[in-house]
């Protein structure tokens, strides 16, 4: 592999702290109001301090609805977002307090995968400017080795490197989605934000996706921050599960421990609504469901 | 007689590039009172199907041939007025986005007598009337209160109610659900599968329900067809299709879901299609799956077009090699 998939040059902490440590993380976008919307007057508290770890290696897949404050929390840690409160320790280092030059170089350290394949590509960019793109950023090699760097995270990603020089537009969403996990590797990350990266994507194509991400974690014993709204996707990317709602954690534990035997009564409600593709337990699925009426009760 | 007999249905869409045959040859039929839902990959041509059978395909699109009767007429005939009057009236629809489909600037209760005034020739006051009963009908709490509030007042899944409201406003013998719970979230889903499934029995509806969702079919559906580049791959009762798939495309499929129940889920790898469906501009010469098939082997796969047949009683399955027919191990296993 290349220098940059070593791992020699790649985060690591010292001694027993996870890799991420997110402690007590708010998120307040303000409401503005007053007759020329210059007073504040309430806040959407989209995380509302929210807690977990994540180690070297390992997924933790954090799952909930839309407004939930799933993706918030992932830009959060990234500091693509800046928290409102509390801490986000990556690599032993806190980053909520960090300058900007200092952050630009643990930013090589943490990717992000988004969802909408369409959307992240820019359409002017080549395949491999867009791969190279963060070593071009990071003043990484000459145009040569980058070049060869982009055939090579393309070939991992199992994208036909012989494409390089073709534009965005002429790919499916499952390519381009390759394209992305690509451009995430470039820098050797330790840990990926994979915002809900395979909802945009049929069946078929989702499981290469998610095949390809649980090779990339074995072979580069890369970190996932999981975020999705599927709780099929989830569990089957994830080692613990992180349930939120409303801006909160409200469960979190093994993905074995917290889909077999759920505590939180919105956890609960919430594996309970998930279509079964089993015909035979439909009877079943509603009587569990009119369990948790109260909890699934809708907004209006 | 079957509520909705569609026989050969074929809709063309004239591209610049040539001619891609979004719905190629698809038959079905729908008993009064059964729900079907009808499962594929975007691109198979589930949508454009039904859409072909309202009359709503857009230019390029045009339905070239076949027909779908509705209680006695050929709605493929059927032009301007007469269409208009079978649509909303006979046969209620739902779709994906239900903000796109609401008017933001009209009223709930505007657009909901809207459709009695049209099609049942209601006063505003008994319209009104019926609007808050159609309301309470999909439970929506403080029904009156609600007719005059707009619909961005309104949640995702309440919006679909409403439009689920109109749907029905006119007693329809027949509902067609186009993804209609894709845009919300899962508890809401849940709630709107429950209501058309209530709907169903009280007002004997006939449903197609259209879905990328396999749950959402598992859950909902009497009987089940799968779609596949156009064409139908395979029907069947909802409970034999899930127990026994025949068609490889079906049984990739199952695999490649992931699921929320069992053991290794974590440590283990889904089963995945190698490529992707084929371009319908220049769709493969004779089976659509077959390159993609792991079964398609040194036979006519590439060169005989499989027709649909009916592999046990009311199983049908377009391929030559089917989950019961099959001894050997497929080429290439996985």
């Amino acid at each position: 592999m290349s220098e940059q998939m070593d791992g020699a040059s790649r985060a690591s902490t010292n001694g027993n702290e996870p890799l991420l440590v997110v402690k007590n993380l708010k998120k307040y976008f303000p409401i503005k109001g007053g007759a020329i919307l210059d007073r504040t007057v309430d806040y959407v508290r989209a995380v509302d301090d929210v807690s977990f770890t994540v180690r070297a290696g390992e997924t933790l897949g954090l799952v909930g609805e839309s407004g939930s404050g799933k993706t918030t929390t992932g830009y959060c840690v990234l500091q693509l977002l800046k928290p409102t409160e509390g801490s986000v320790r990556f690599a032993g280092k806190e980053l909520t307090t960090m300058s900007r030059g200092d952050m630009r170089a643990v930013r090589r350290d943490m990717q992000i995968v988004f969802q909408d394949p369409y959307a992240s590509l820019n359409p002017r960019m080549t395949v491999g400017d867009i791969v190279s793109e963060p070593l071009l950023v990071h003043k990484i090699g000459n145009r040569k080795s980058r070049r060869s760097s982009a055939e090579r995270l393309l070939e991992v990603v199992g994208f036909n490197p012989d494409f390089i020089n073709r534009y965005p537009h002429e790919f499916s969403g499952g390519q381009r989605q390759r394209i992305g996990i690509a451009r995430a590797l470039a820098l050797n990350p330790s840990l990926i934000v994979c915002d809900e990266p395979v909802s945009a994507l049929d069946i078929s194509i989702q499981a290469q996706i998610l095949n390809l991400l649980k090779d990339l974690q074995n072979e580069f014993g890369l970190a996932y921050l999981f975020v999705a709204h599927d709780l099929a996707v989830v569990r089957t990317m994830s080692d613990r599960i992180a349930v939120m709602n409303s801006g909160k954690i409200v469960e979190e534990g093994p993905a074995e421990r917290v889909y077999t035997n759920p505590t939180d009564p919105y956890t609960q409600a919430l594996l309970a609504a998930v279509p079964i593709p089993n015909p035979r337990r439909m009877q079943e699925r509603r009587a569990e469901r009119r369990k948790h009426k109260d909890v699934l009760a809708e907004p209006v | 007689m079957a509520l909705l007999e569609v026989e050969d249905l074929r809709t063309y869409f004239k591209t610049r590039e040539g001619e891609v045959r979004a719905v190629d040859g698809v038959s079905f039929s729908l008993e009064h009172s059964k729900m079907l839902g009808i499962v594929g990959e975007s691109g198979c041509g589930k949508s454009v199907t039904v859409l072909s059978i309202m009359g709503l395909v857009q230019t390029p699109g045009r339905v070239v041939g076949g027909s779908a009767v509705f209680q006695g007429r050929d709605l493929v005939q059927l032009k301007g007025r007469e269409l208009e009057d079978v649509r909303g009236h006979e046969i209620g629809m739902i779709f994906q986005d239900p903000m796109t489909s609401l008017n933001p600037t009209l009223t709930i209760g505007t657009q909901l007598t809207e459709t009695l005034r049209r099609h049942l020739g209601m006063n505003k006051d008994q319209a009104r009337k019926r609007a808050v009963e159609l309301l309470e009908e999909v439970h929506i709490p403080n029904a009156a209160r609600r007719l005059d509030d707009y619909p961005h007042r309104y949640s995702g899944g309440m919006r679909q109610r409403v439009m689920i409201a109109i749907a029905i406003s006119c007693n329809p013998k027949l509902l067609i659900a186009d993804e209609p719970t894709t845009a919300l979230d899962v508890t809401v889903q849940a709630g709107v599968l429950d209501l058309l499934h209530e709907l169903r029995s009280i007002h004997e509806m006939g449903v197609i329900i259209i879905t990328h969702d396999m749950g959402v079919v598992a859950e909902t559906a009497d009987d089940i067809i799968v779609m596949y580049a156009g064409q139908i791959v395979e029907q069947a009762t909802a409970l034999d299709l899930f127990d026994r798939p025949e068609h490889p495309y079906t049984e990739a499929l199952l695999e490649a879901l992931p699921q929320v129940e069992g053991e290794g889920i974590r440590e283990g790898r889904l089963r995945s299609i190698s490529g992707r469906p084929p371009d319908l501009l220049d769709p493969p010469p004779a089976c659509r799956f077959a390159p993609r098939c792991a079964y398609a082997g040194q036979d006519d796969c590439a060169t005989v077009p499989p027709d649909l047949r009916e592999i046990r009683p009311g199983h049908w399955v377009r391929s030559s090699h089917p989950t019961s027919e099959r001894a050997a191990a497929p080429v290439g296993a996985r």
